[in-house]
């Protein structure tokens, strides 16, 4: 590995004036799950490594006074996994939480990592997309927020500036009547990395008929997709066998997928039609049972 | 670029000063500079769990952490389970065959030694969902859920 010098600020204003300073050269370190490997295998070369996992500010789990929640961006994913307040509102981001890694990686792995990484494939964008997720960015010029959706941008590249950091996510309070579900597949039930994952958020009214509907997919286009056809497609229905067919081929013909080694355009495809059906359909039994979001 | 700095870190309860370059790893230092080679390098991506310690409390790959960013923190590895004797968790992996070539053990031993801290009573799923975070490429895991419950049920009788 090559070596960098390293800087571990306190503050949040401290992180922007070194990656403002140093700019190119520098990167940010949350967890570290990704970024170490890449910088072992040489293929991310830093000359300056700010560390942000020394920032109290950023990590942290709070309610705010709209009924949404606010969770600091280098919150070890493992807190957010057993915080009972997270699991009992959103739990299929929980799910999606713990699909990534292992209980190691999860310990030291972040959201806010995730996110900024932006690799199409990973776990927890297609969920936060369909909970409305906004994310906080604080920079030389002061704070933003910005939705998820508009944040990430190609494979690797986000709307995050150079001197920006990520602060915050923030997750719009549950619904009554919502379910969600994350479906990944995977070759390995564990440790593994997606090649198709769909998120579903659903809520219902008393007849069962679909006020809103939130469908994203992963690691089928450069980056992780909302997709709003097929949502168009299930409001105001009732979840029959036809219109969840509908839903799956908008979400199929949203989708744009590429062939690697770990699966093939055709394949991803197809995935994203069944799995799509499915995971709405899993969504709005929870939605029905009331027991999770 | 001089970047080397002095950190410390308290590793099985004794304090370490060590002047290490950014780069080097947690795992690293420890192996190479305090001689603890108990951890141990499998895949170097957090993928097989051979590298596990205790950081603070935490569970995590040593593979994935700069010994830089571990300053001031404590570190718990196989080398400070045994005291006089073995601990029990060594115990039930000899006496129910929970290790055969033994690379992943030390990682499998912290694994179990943080499940049974915070869950001394856990189903066969909950050892198995405890220690999803390592391989073993030999002994296959039935031994080794077995070496974890039986040293689970034997320090809920010690105690
Ligand atoms: S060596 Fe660290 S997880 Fe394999
Ligand atoms: S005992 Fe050989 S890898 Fe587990």
């Amino acid at each position: 590995m090559k070596n960098f010098e390293y800087f571990a600020p306190e503050t949040t204003e401290e992180a922007i004036r070194l990656l403002d300073e140093h700019g190119e050269a520098a990167k940010p370190l949350a967890g570290g799950t990704d970024l170490l490997i890449f910088m072992r295998d040489q293929k991310i070369t830093p000359d300056v490594i700010v560390d942000l996992k020394g920032i109290n500010a950023l990590s942290g789990i709070e309610e705010l006074p709209d009924g949404s929640v606010q969770f600091g961006s280098l919150t070890p994913m493992q807190d957010l996994a057993v915080h009972p307040m997270m699991r009992e509102r959103y739990p299929h981001f929980i799910s999606s939480i713990r699909e990534v890694g292992s209980i190691q990686v999860r310990n030291l792995a972040t959201v806010g990592g995730n996110i900024c990484n932006a690799s199409p494939a990973a776990d927890t964008p297609p969920t936060l997309l369909t909970l409305n997720a906004q994310v906080r960015l604080a920079g030389p010029r002061g704070e933003r927020v910005i939705p998820l959706r508009e944040f990430f941008v190609g494979p690797g590249q986000t709307a995050l500036e150079r001197d920006e950091v990520l602060t915050h996510v923030i997750l719009p309070s549950p619904q009554p009547r919502s379910g969600g579900c994350y479906i990944k597949l995977a070759n390995r039930q564990a440790m593994d990395i997606a090649f198709v994952g769909v998120s579903s958020y659903v809520v219902l009214d008393e007849d069962h008929t679909v006020v809103d509907a939130r469908i994203a997919l992963g690691a089928v286009a450069p980056t992780p997709l909302r997709v709003d056809a097929a949502e168009t497609i299930l409001q105001g229905q009732q979840l029959t066998k036809e219109v969840l067919s509908e839903a799956g081929e908008a979400a199929e013909a949203a989708s744009r997928p590429i062939t690697d080694h770990r699966a093939s355009v055709e394949y991803r495809r197809m995935m994203v039609k069944v799995l799509t059906r499915r995971a709405v359909l899993r969504a709005a039994e929870k939605a029905r049972n009331g027991n999770g979001r | 670029m001089d970047a080397k700095r002095w950190i410390q870190l308290t590793v099985n309860g004794e304090e370490h000063e060590v002047y290490v370059e950014p780069r080097r790893r947690l795992l690293d230092v420890l192996r190479e500079d305090l001689g603890l080679t108990g951890t141990k390098e499998g895949c170097g991506t957090g993928d097989c769990g051979a590298c596990t310690v205790i950081l603070d409390g935490r569970l995590v790959n040593a593979c994935l952490v700069f010994a830089i960013s571990a300053n001031g923190k404590s570190v718990e590895t196989v080398e400070g389970l045994a005291t006089d004797h073995l601990h029990p968790i060594q115990e039930a992996f000899i006496q129910h065959g929970g290790l055969q070539c033994g690379i992943c053990t030390p990682g499998f031993l912290m694994s179990a030694k943080h499940l049974l801290n915070s869950n001394p009573n856990p189903t066969l799923d909950e050892v198995r969902f405890g220690l999803a975070g390592n391989l073993c490429r030999c002994t296959g895991y039935t031994k080794i859920y077995e070496a974890v419950l039986a040293a689970a049920k034997n320090m809920r009788e010690e105690t």
